[in-house]
């Protein structure tokens, strides 16, 4: 991708979000159906660890939706605060597939931002669904060439509506981390 | 086919890296394996967008139930446009910091400093339609961390910023003018680029400031710019 325009400045210089964000914090922003929104209602959970094994209780844990469409009822954005066993879970609608570039598809996910003490800027990843037909031809899953490593970006199924996908900042099975 | 256009990737040495050892909680918390570089789609190029209907804007931290928080009051001013100068409009700012003796309002925080039954330290405003925010604060104070022998974070206001796309999320941190402990301090020197790092440092300002009422600080940000290339090409 070539850039034509002529930068007037880079964009500010990111800091880590540090162990008091709570100040900000509000715990209704982790149910994006909270506004009313339709369609399926799932819960996304997972435990975050760091390298040493550690629960990443502190975390700032954000998602976004492309699908369905933010409007009035349903906001596409929930963060969230982990526990002390380092678990977050959203409450939010299933998405469902979206363009990719050129005439792709991209299989229904949900993107993730985890920000954090020692996150300097912030960890990006996605959320996919464990069965989903479209995973297979998907243009980002598809750059994954390790089964384990893609697997890793793969929700799956615990208990009626529920998907888990544990985040590994670090080391064994460490989690896919995406440029953004 | 879609004409969806992403963001430019970040300018080198703009950013600090995930790994900075001087930093020692960084140590178990970077990702060892590279990045997996992908173009941005739709999920990457827009974002969302608050409403100030369900997220009412809180201006003044410098007041609570009608009292005055301790502290020297401080006004806060400034702009957000994107790499090209383009202002970002509508947009949701968070802010949360310490009191002025240097305390969060936060139950891990165990610094032996007052807690200022005044200030909570939270507040959120919105950019006008030509980028600019402000809000009124106290300064924060400077409080010490355990990173090193006699380790102080320098006087700081935490911030998150949207943008118009999830690329464009940041968080980051405004630095006063000034402070000696900016030279200790491994955050803010972890940017590596010194012009980069400066930018984090807000200006005194007296156009900001009211007589007989609050210093002014002017600090501005700037969000990445779009890519110039439709992502569709
Ligand atoms: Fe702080």
């Amino acid at each position: 991708m070539t850039t034509l325009t002529t930068t007037a400045l880079a964009a500010t210089a990111a800091q880590t979000i540090g162990p008091y964000w709570h100040l900000i914090e509000d715990p209704a922003m982790a149910d994006l159906t909270r506004f009313g929104a339709n369609g399926e209602v799932i819960t996304l959970i997972g435990t975050i660890t760091d390298g040493d094994g550690a629960p990443a209780s502190d975390a700032c844990v954000e998602i976004w939706q492309s699908s369905p469409a933010a409007d009035d009822k349903f906001p596409g954005y929930g963060r969230c605060a982990p526990d002390a066993t380092g678990t977050f879970r959203f409450t939010t609608v299933k998405p469902g597939p979206v363009p990719g570039r050129g005439n792709t598809q991209q299989a229904p996910h949900i993107a993730i931002n985890l920000f954090g003490r020692g996150i300097m800027t912030r960890l990006y990843t996605r959320a996919y669904f464990e069965g989903d037909p479209l995973n297979a031809t998907d243009p980002l899953l598809g750059l994954i060439d390790e089964p384990a490593r893609r697997a890793t970006l793969i929700a799956r199924p615990e208990g009626a509506n529920i998907w888990r996908l544990d985040i590994r900042i670090q080391g064994d099975n460490e989690t896919v981390f995406i440029e953004i | 086919m879609n004409d969806i256009i992403g963001f430019r990737p970040p300018a080198p040495g703009s950013q600090p890296d995930n790994n900075t050892p001087a930093y020692g909680s960084t140590r178990a918390r970077h990702p060892l394996r590279p990045l997996l570089a992908f173009p941005h789609t739709i999920t990457e190029a827009t974002g969302p967008a608050f409403s100030p209907t369900h997220f009412p804007p809180h201006t003044d931290l410098s007041v609570m139930n009608g009292k005055l928080a301790q502290g020297e009051r401080i006004i806060v001013r400034g702009r957000i446009t994107d790499e090209d100068g383009r202002p970002v409009p509508n947009t949701m700012v968070e802010i949360w910091q310490a009191n002025a003796a240097g305390r969060y309002f936060h139950p891990l925080d165990t610094h032996d400093a007052p807690l200022d039954p005044n200030f909570k330290g939270d507040g959120r405003v919105f950019t006008d339609a030509d980028g600019w925010y402000q809000y009124t604060s106290i300064k924060p104070g400077a409080y010490p961390w355990r990173n090193h022998k006699n380790a102080w974070r320098p006087n700081h206001i935490h911030y998150s910023f949207f943008g118009p796309g999830f690329a464009t999320r940041l968080i980051t941190q405004m630095y006063f003018p000034g402070d000696p402990l900016l030279a200790f301090d491994p955050v803010f020197k972890g940017v590596p680029d010194e012009a980069a790092r400066n930018r984090l440092i807000a200006n005194f300002d007296l156009d900001v400031t009211q007589p007989e009422h609050a210093l002014g600080y002017r600090f501005d940000v700037v969000l990445r710019g779009r890519a110039a290339t439709p992502m569709g090409i």
